[in-house]
């Protein structure tokens, strides 16, 4: 398992380098996303105010104190459960060629098949560990969709994001897939013993 | 890894880390408790759950487990040094009170101080306000709404203090909450068997490795009840009704045998412990229930008495 440092926005070659089980840190742009913020890309056809061409999103909805329009101070940064945004994984590769999805507990199988066709993966942050994250946060540079508070587009400055884990990668290969396989297979055994 | 601040002191007037406080009588006293419980649980892990974690991050074998522990127990010192939130989801703010007979605020006294100050603590330190109608999806207010905070309550004989414990119920877990209607004929099996089902199908959704709350008998709304009270007991602890400790032994063991892993990356820590309430039930019922505690297993106490004195107890 190798260690990656990465900087966002990247390109398809660089995330296919990427293998399930590797560590990831990340510096540069990343965007942060949400229910809410999907819903309104996708199910009510808005277009996102912040580019997402080659960009890492982080499933956030961020503690932040307001310093004037559009201006916001960091106060803690976390990151939220993946699963229930799953259905939009198609929709950001094809239509907005976003790269990488950053979140906690992993998306289902069904997201494997569209990241190894349009290239993307998914890295697993530690969830919960919101203060940390917070320190790797250099600054909130831009604002979009601020009725949607705190379930906001997001652009954030970081430095040394992680450590992410390549949950999925862009080969067909997840973490989570293999873990749930072996689990179920465990869990036979022990139920055969009860 | 030991806790930087100290984990009793005497409350005192105007003296609520970061709060302001109110000038007035035991209500306010209240009101201050909750406000100051609220921020402190979500900045400083007890020290029952520190060694919890420690300790798992010395056995995990498996490389993202570890790296998922090691990155866990590097954030509570993050939060300690920087005076931060551990987590960002500032959740559902629950207490549990246990009322005495003789304390002289009444129990409709003491709700609306609890949300007074749940309110106060989010408005002024700030918190993340997540609060939403559950139909409109439209914020209710500063952690408050209607029916929130969720208070449980209970109600002690022949004493005049108060306990207000803060544990405020992040979502991720909450959302891996499961209830089966076993019948008798399942037996203690088909209780062991949904706790497993259970938490392997939940996988990595509610940030393990934490705390897996069982509630087993009553109804099914009372077994989800005490499925939570079991998340809120100190970590380790087991229940005084020796066949149902000795199930809580045996859950943990098997549950750490999934590899689910932290994170639901895999390894060799998947939950931290289990917790097992139960009450007795109807003849046909045999209701299991489980309430899944994320690492993050905040909570924070105080004792408050008759003459308003406060102690605040970090490790209760």
């Amino acid at each position: 398992m190798a260690t990656h440092r990465l900087t966002f926005p990247t390109d398809e070659e660089q995330i296919r380098e990427l293998r399930a089980g590797d560590e990831v840190i990340v510096d540069g742009h990343i965007v942060g996303i949400r229910d809410r913020t999907q819903i309104r890309i996708f199910d009510h056809g808005q277009e996102p105010p912040i580019d997402l061409t080659g960009a890492m999103l982080l499933h956030t909805a961020p503690n932040v104190r307001k310093l004037g329009p559009g201006r916001y101070e960091k106060i803690c940064i976390g990151t939220t459960t993946s699963a229930r945004m799953v259905r939009f994984t198609e929709g950001l590769g094809s239509q907005y060629s976003v790269r990488a999805i950053c979140g906690k507990g992993g998306l289902p199988d069904e997201a494997i098949e569209p990241m190894q066709r349009l290239g993307m993966v998914y890295l697993a942050i530690v969830g919960g560990a919101a203060a940390l994250e917070t320190t790797q946060i250099e600054e909130i540079e831009e604002v979009a969709w601020e009725e949607l508070m705190p379930e906001c587009l997001w652009k954030f400055r970081v430095k040394g994001f992680g450590p992410l884990t390549v949950g999925i990668d862009a080969h067909g290969g997840s973490v989570y897939h293999d873990v749930q396989t072996e689990a179920n297979r465990r869990l036979e055994g022990i139920l055969a013993r009860l | 890894m030991r806790r930087v601040r100290t984990p009793r002191r005497q409350g005192r007037r105007g003296e609520s880390e970061g709060m302001s406080t109110v000038e007035t009588d035991l209500a306010g006293m209240v009101e201050d408790a909750a406000a100051h419980l609220y921020v402190w649980a979500l900045k400083d892990l007890p020290q029952d759950l520190r060694d919890a974690l420690v300790a798992a991050r010395d056995r995990e074998t498996s490389v993202p487990g570890l790296r998922v522990l090691s990155t866990i127990v590097r954030n509570v010192e993050v939060a300690d040094r920087e005076d931060n939130l551990v987590c960002q989801d500032t959740g559902l703010a629950v207490y549990t009170c246990h009322v005495g007979e003789h304390f002289p605020l009444h129990p409709a006294r003491i709700y609306a101080s609890l949300k007074a100050g749940t309110e106060r603590a989010t408005l002024e330190h700030p918190l993340r306000s997540n609060a939403v109608h559950t139909l409109t999806r439209e914020n209710t207010g500063p952690n408050t709404g209607y029916r929130l905070p969720i208070v449980h309550w209970e109600f002690v004989p022949d004493w005049d203090g108060l306990d207000v414990k803060c544990v405020p119920k992040g979502s991720g877990s909450e959302n891996m909450s499961f209830l089966k209607m076993c019948t008798p004929a399942d037996g203690v099996k088909g209780i062991k068997q949904f706790v497993l089902e259970s938490i392997v199908g939940a996988g990595g959704k509610p940030c393990p490795p934490g705390i897996v709350g069982v509630g087993i008998g009553g109804s099914a709304d009372y077994a989800m009840y005490l499925a939570k009270e079991a998340i809120t007991r100190p970590i380790g602890t087991r229940n005084p009704d020796p066949l149902v400790a000795e199930l809580e032994d045996e859950l943990m063991g098997l549950l750490n045998e999934t590899g689910i892993g932290p994170m639901g990356l895999g390894g060799d820590v998947t939950v931290l412990n289990c917790h097992i309430e139960h009450a007795d039930t109807h003849m046909t019922l045999n209701p299991v229930a489980v309430n899944y505690q994320c690492w993050a297993a905040r909570r924070a106490s105080a004792h408050i008495g008759a003459d308003g004195s406060v102690d605040y107890d970090r490790e209760a």
